[in-house]
């Protein structure tokens, strides 16, 4: 019993370290002063989301929350390019550069 | 007694996966390019995330939840170089100047334009000396530069 709440301290801790690093993408996303530092700091808050996810999962004894956490990762990479394209063709239709020739 | 092992050893891989993910994100916070701020985030990307992720699938044992987590780090591991070579390059089309690049592209402009100082110094040199071998059909001219080389070392 002992074990598992030191355990569970551990996992404590670890979230906390989370919980900061995710306070400073935060900060990052708001004062960017270009767009593409908002969408780095958002990618890492998308990253700091799903390893706060598996974290209080093991935390809470529901590790169900580790399929959460698979599909917040294939959300994140899509949704990161997205936004580039949509920051540099103004369209996420857009067919991409044109051939050159 | 392997139990507590095993848990010393999560202990110590949670702990090291904190520290690089605060030390990425700190990186992030305090970097001041877009592209060294990308670079602090490929730390908790890959060493910070990793070493969390194996330290919960040593916790767990063999389970599902364990290729859960292996899942998750293969998705990570993937997608992290990805989004990060995207970024650079939109950020690069889009006219970002990498801050601290600057310094480093006026020092290689230097030393480029000191070894071609260097070379033409060669370049005289070499220029100077097939003149002793008088292989070339121009006995005179070549004579005649030779002459015109010492006249110019002469003078210095």
């Amino acid at each position: 019993m002992e074990g598992l709440t030191e355990g569970l301290f551990m996992y404590m801790v670890a979230a906390i370290a989370i919980l900061v690093a995710l306070g400073l993408a935060v900060f990052r996303a708001l004062a960017g002063p270009t767009v593409f530092d908002r969408a780095l700091a958002a990618n890492a808050v998308g990253t700091g989301a799903i390893m706060l996810l598996a974290i209080v999962g093991f935390l809470t004894g529901r590790p169900e929350f580790l399929d959460i956490g698979i599909l917040y990762a294939l959300l994140n990479i899509i949704a990161t390019l997205a936004v580039l394209k949509f920051f540099r063709y103004g369209d996420l239709g857009h067919a991409g550069e044109e051939p050159k020739d | 007694m392997s139990d507590q092992i095993l848990t010393i050893v999560s202990w110590l891989f949670l702990g090291l996966g904190s520290f690089f993910y605060l030390v990425g994100a700190f990186g992030l916070f305090r970097m001041p390019d877009v592209f060294t701020r990308m670079h602090a985030v490929s730390v908790s990307d890959t060493l910070g995330v990793g070493f969390l992720i194996t330290g919960m699938a040593i916790e767990t044992g063999w389970s599902l939840n364990t290729a859960r987590l292996i899942i998750i780090l293969a998705i990570m591991l993937y997608s992290g170089p990805i989004a990060t070579h995207a970024l650079a390059q939109a950020a690069l089309h889009a006219g970002v100047k990498p801050k601290l690049a600057d310094n480093r592209l006026k020092k290689s402009r230097r030393i480029s334009a000191t070894r071609e100082i260097a070379g033409s110094s060669n370049i005289q040199a070499k220029s100077s000396a097939p003149t002793k071998s008088r292989s070339r059909t121009a006995r005179k001219s070549s004579s005649a530069t030779r002459g015109k080389g010492r006249g110019q070392s002469s003078k210095r």
